[in-house]
């Protein structure tokens, strides 16, 4: 269990600039990175390598199932390609990461930015809120959803050192920064504060919500837990959450359906747990144009919602 | 044999030879397995077979040598091919053929590069296998090695819209160490290939992509000798042989029939077939 961390919103960051930054410095000490982009390379930050390292950067034109193929291909060469595109058209490629990446065992890392409601005006289209839905049920495929700068940074590096299928999702918006790069470990959610009967769990951009939530809420003590690592699920950490508590929330900015309510769901299930979930999110319907702020209150889980939620849970 | 890590630029003569075999053990394998794909690994064989036995560097005492040419079943129904001449270039054993399509065999319906990495690629779903053979070749070439990739598609398969992606992206990397058959033996499931979704003019939509584009007989073994002959002058695009080919070559029945597409043959309709590949049957 990581021990507590001290949040604090001094620096805010979006996590696909993190992962730009990097992926740029980690190209120095790692000469096998090369890294493929379908005309997002501004979007996703890939420009930032593509910069440093020209001749490791392959930009692929708006055809993502060929970048996802010819990454496979790379990796087959002792290579670690790193694919990018918004997690909403990587994901769609859904059949070739199956047989290309997954059933291949391919070393292909798979970058989604703009995840979910967070993009804000650009609307449903572009925002990734079925990716992880859709790459959970691919066996050995590990999911990231780092909440912060640090736990990005983290992420990306674990990335670039696992040998096998990585999707790494990440935020067009600004974060604040809630964690120390230690902090992260693959699989292993993190503590932000240790409370009594109530959990609140979010990943990725909803933890600061999550955060925010239990400083309204601090009576009711509630614990607050980073999920970062969709898969594998940390199963140790929801055990002991499932031990202590009667409520678990969970928050996320991707469909309910196959998303971190259901990973933690399914654990609890196991555990024949008796207590109460609540999964907010997008609640299997799809996503529109608007303020991130304002679409996370419309759909239910914004801290002011969530802190909502709870009251009427327990009030 | 030679055991030699070099092409082995057998003689068409051998080479008809060895394919001959190569026929026997497609069909014999798929007898055993009770299903599996005849049609179109007859009519890939000899393309494939020349791959091994002609041109490529291969090593069968160390089937994953680094330097290695490598060959990508992009149509991976066709494995009964690719696994006859594999265990004909003695990369794996012979009696492994026998268990194709078995619980527990490395043999699987479709190419697992998992469970048997000489298939270098696991596909079957198709169109993915040309982007695969892509990226190994921009892999080879960043890494400043000499060896080739070879890839041998379904021409139904070039249905798939990733295909055309590859089409588009090949050339922009001036990938001539990328050589792309198309097994052109117009047929597929649901019926002949213009029929379900016409292709023509094949060829020269792949000209139109700036690719080297050639068209063969791909049951001639000195046409595709010299096809692979040619490509391998290419100093900057990458090539595509449209390569003619009949659905079950060499076997009475089931040439030019789609009904052979995806039905093994029982015993009795194996021994016609080994009549015809013993003699009886000159197509």
């Amino acid at each position: 269990m990581s021990a507590p961390s001290t949040p604090s919103t001094s620096k805010e960051k979006a996590t696909r600039d993190s992962f730009g930054e990097a992926i740029r410095d980690l190209g120095k000490e790692f000469s096998k990175i090369v890294v493929l982009d379908a005309d997002l390379s501004v979007s996703t930050k890939s420009i930032l390598f593509a910069k440093e390292f020209p001749e490791r950067f392959f930009q692929m034109g708006i055809a993502e199932s060929n970048m996802i193929g010819t990454a496979a291909g790379l990796s087959f060469t002792g290579l670690i390609p790193f694919c990018c595109s918004f997690g909403a058209f990587v994901a769609g490629r859904y059949e070739t990461i199956r047989v290309s990446v997954g059933y291949s065992k391919a070393n292909v890392k798979i970058i989604g930015t703009h995840s979910g409601l967070g993009i804000g005006d650009d609307g449903y289209t572009q925002m990734g809120l079925e990716d992880i839905n859709v790459l959970r049920g691919i066996p050995g495929m590990i999911l990231i959803n780092p909440s912060d700068d640090a736990t990005t940074r983290a992420a990306v590096r674990f990335a670039v050192t696992h040998e096998g299928p990585v999707y790494l999702r990440l935020t067009r918006q600004k974060l604040p920064s809630l964690h120390q790069i230690t902090d992260f470990q693959c699989g292993r959610g993190i503590i932000l504060k240790e409370g009594k009967d109530l959990a609140l769990i979010g990943t990725g951009s909803t933890v600061i919500e999550c955060l925010k939530a239990s400083q309204t809420l601090s009576k009711l003590n509630p614990w607050v837990i980073d999920i970062h690592t969709i898969k594998p699920i940390d199963r140790a950490l929801i055990k002991t959450l499932a031990r202590n508590c009667k409520h678990i929330i969970t928050a996320e900015d991707h469909n309910v359906v196959g998303g971190l309510g259901t990973a933690v769901s399914e654990v609890l299930a196991e555990e024949g747990w008796a207590g109460k979930l609540v999964r907010l999110g997008v609640q299997d319907t799809y996503g529109e144009s608007g303020a991130p702020d304002e679409l996370y209150e419309k759909y239910g889980f914004s801290a002011n919602k969530i802190t909502q939620k709870v009251m009427s849970l327990v009030g | 044999m030679l055991d030699s890590k070099l092409p082995q630029r057998l003689s068409p003569e051998k080479l008809k030879e060895i394919s001959r075999q190569c026929r026997i053990d497609i069909l014999e394998m798929l007898e055993k397995a009770g299903s599996g794909h005849p049609g179109g690994s007859l009519s890939a064989i000899d393309i494939i077979m020349t791959l091994f036995f002609h041109e490529m560097k291969s090593n069968p005492s160390e089937p994953m040598w680094e330097d290695r040419d490598r060959f990508i079943l992009s149509k991976g129904h066709g494995v009964p091919a690719l696994y006859s001449v594999l265990a004909e270039r003695e990369i794996i054993p012979k009696a492994e053929l026998l268990t194709l399509r078995k619980i527990n065999s490395r043999i699987q319906g479709h190419p697992d590069r998992v469970l048997l990495p000489v298939v270098e690629a696991s596909t079957g779903s198709l169109g993915q296998g040309i982007s695969i053979a892509q990226g190994i070749a921009l892999g080879l070439k960043l890494q400043k090695k000499d060896s080739k990739v070879f890839c041998l598609m379904g021409d139904g398969e070039t249905q798939e819209g990733q295909v055309w992606e590859t089409a588009l992206s090949a050339p922009k990397y001036k990938l001539n160490n990328l050589v792309v058959f198309i097994d052109n033996n117009n047929g597929q499931i649901d019926g002949h290939v213009e029929d379900v979704m016409d292709l023509r003019p094949l060829a020269d939509k792949w000209r139109a992509f700036r690719w080297a584009v050639q068209e063969i007989d791909g049951h001639d073994f000195s046409q595709i000798i010299g096809a692979l002959e040619t490509a391998r002058k290419e100093t900057e695009r990458p090539t595509l042989i449209v390569a003619k080919t009949v659905k079950g070559k060499g076997i009475s029945f089931m040439e030019n029939s789609i009904a052979w597409h995806g039905v093994s043959p029982n015993k009795e309709q194996l021994d016609r077939a080994l009549l015809d590949l013993n003699g009886g049957f000159k197509s």
